[in-house]
């Protein structure tokens, strides 16, 4: 699976978001994920997979249940994408803030 | 280059927050958003119509280096309070993003110094992140003003 392309389809969904949301602050087993929502169970471990292929979430084993995690450097690949997009207004406003520090001197 | 600008992208929202402190009064903040040959310096394109005033409107064109349109982009100024606040839309011409909708609020931090701080609503969850890809094209033109820079300081 492309990372790269899919971890925003991925987050798209807003039972995907939910899911991760849940996850924020502590592990779930995929029973108690899913007793979160009102959707079939079968929905919610497709929701998990997903998310487990883009990296967002981890798994453990734990006796018979399987735990799920927020990866926290899956995550951090959603901060690093928008990387470009800040450094382009960084340019702009830099441009901005000399440009204006002539007319400054002007004053 | 420093990292002065801040943007905030949560996962799953549809809207972003980008911050900045100029070493700047506020005054001039202000006109470097409001003044169309101010802008046309900052933004690297060509304004063909910028009236700043509440229930004005705006219109920017930018030349590839053979001449040709590389990006348009128009909208009308909803609010504008001198030195405080701005909103407006967002739409640029022959792309997929839909209309944005822009909240720019303009703060005196001193004599000196000002914040901005913009935070802009797009339609849906997916064209907002659809823009935040976009910057890869960007980054291209961003690194042939670079090099022109450069070449201008030989000069």
């Amino acid at each position: 699976m492309n990372l790269r392309r899919d971890v925003f389809q991925a987050i798209a969904d807003p039972t995907r978001r939910a899911i991760l949301l849940l996850l924020a602050s502590q592990s779930m087993s995929a029973g108690a994920i899913a007793a979160n929502f009102d959707t079939a169970r079968p929905t919610v471990s497709k929701h998990l997979q997903i998310l487990t292929e883009c990296e967002l979430l981890s798994q453990e084993h734990n006796g018979r249940e399987v735990y799920y995690h927020l990866n926290a450097q899956g995550m951090k690949e959603i901060a690093d994408y928008i990387e470009p997009f800040r450094m382009m207004w960084e340019h702009r406003f830099h441009k901005l803030e000399s440009v204006m520090k002539k007319y400054k001197r002007k004053k | 280059m420093e990292r002065k600008t801040q943007v905030h992208a949560e996962a799953g929202r549809q809207d972003l927050l980008i911050t900045r402190v100029f070493e700047l009064p506020v005054d001039l903040l202000y006109r470097a958003f409001t003044e169309a040959d101010i802008v046309q310096q900052w933004m690297n394109t060509h304004v063909i119509k910028l009236e700043s005033k509440t229930h004005g409107s705006w219109q920017f064109e930018t030349l590839d280096p053979s001449g040709n349109v590389a990006f348009k982009a128009n909208g009308t100024i909803h609010i504008l309070i001198p030195e405080e606040k701005l909103v407006r839309t967002f739409e640029m011409e022959n792309a997929a993003f839909g209309v944005q909708l822009e909240i720019l609020e303009f703060k005196s931090i001193d004599e000196n110094t000002s914040s901005l701080q913009m935070h802009s609503i797009y339609e849906s969850v997916e064209l907002r992140d659809a823009m935040l890809k976009l910057p890869f094209a960007y980054g291209i033109n961003m690194a042939h003003d670079r090099l022109q820079e450069i070449l201008q300081s030989l000069k």
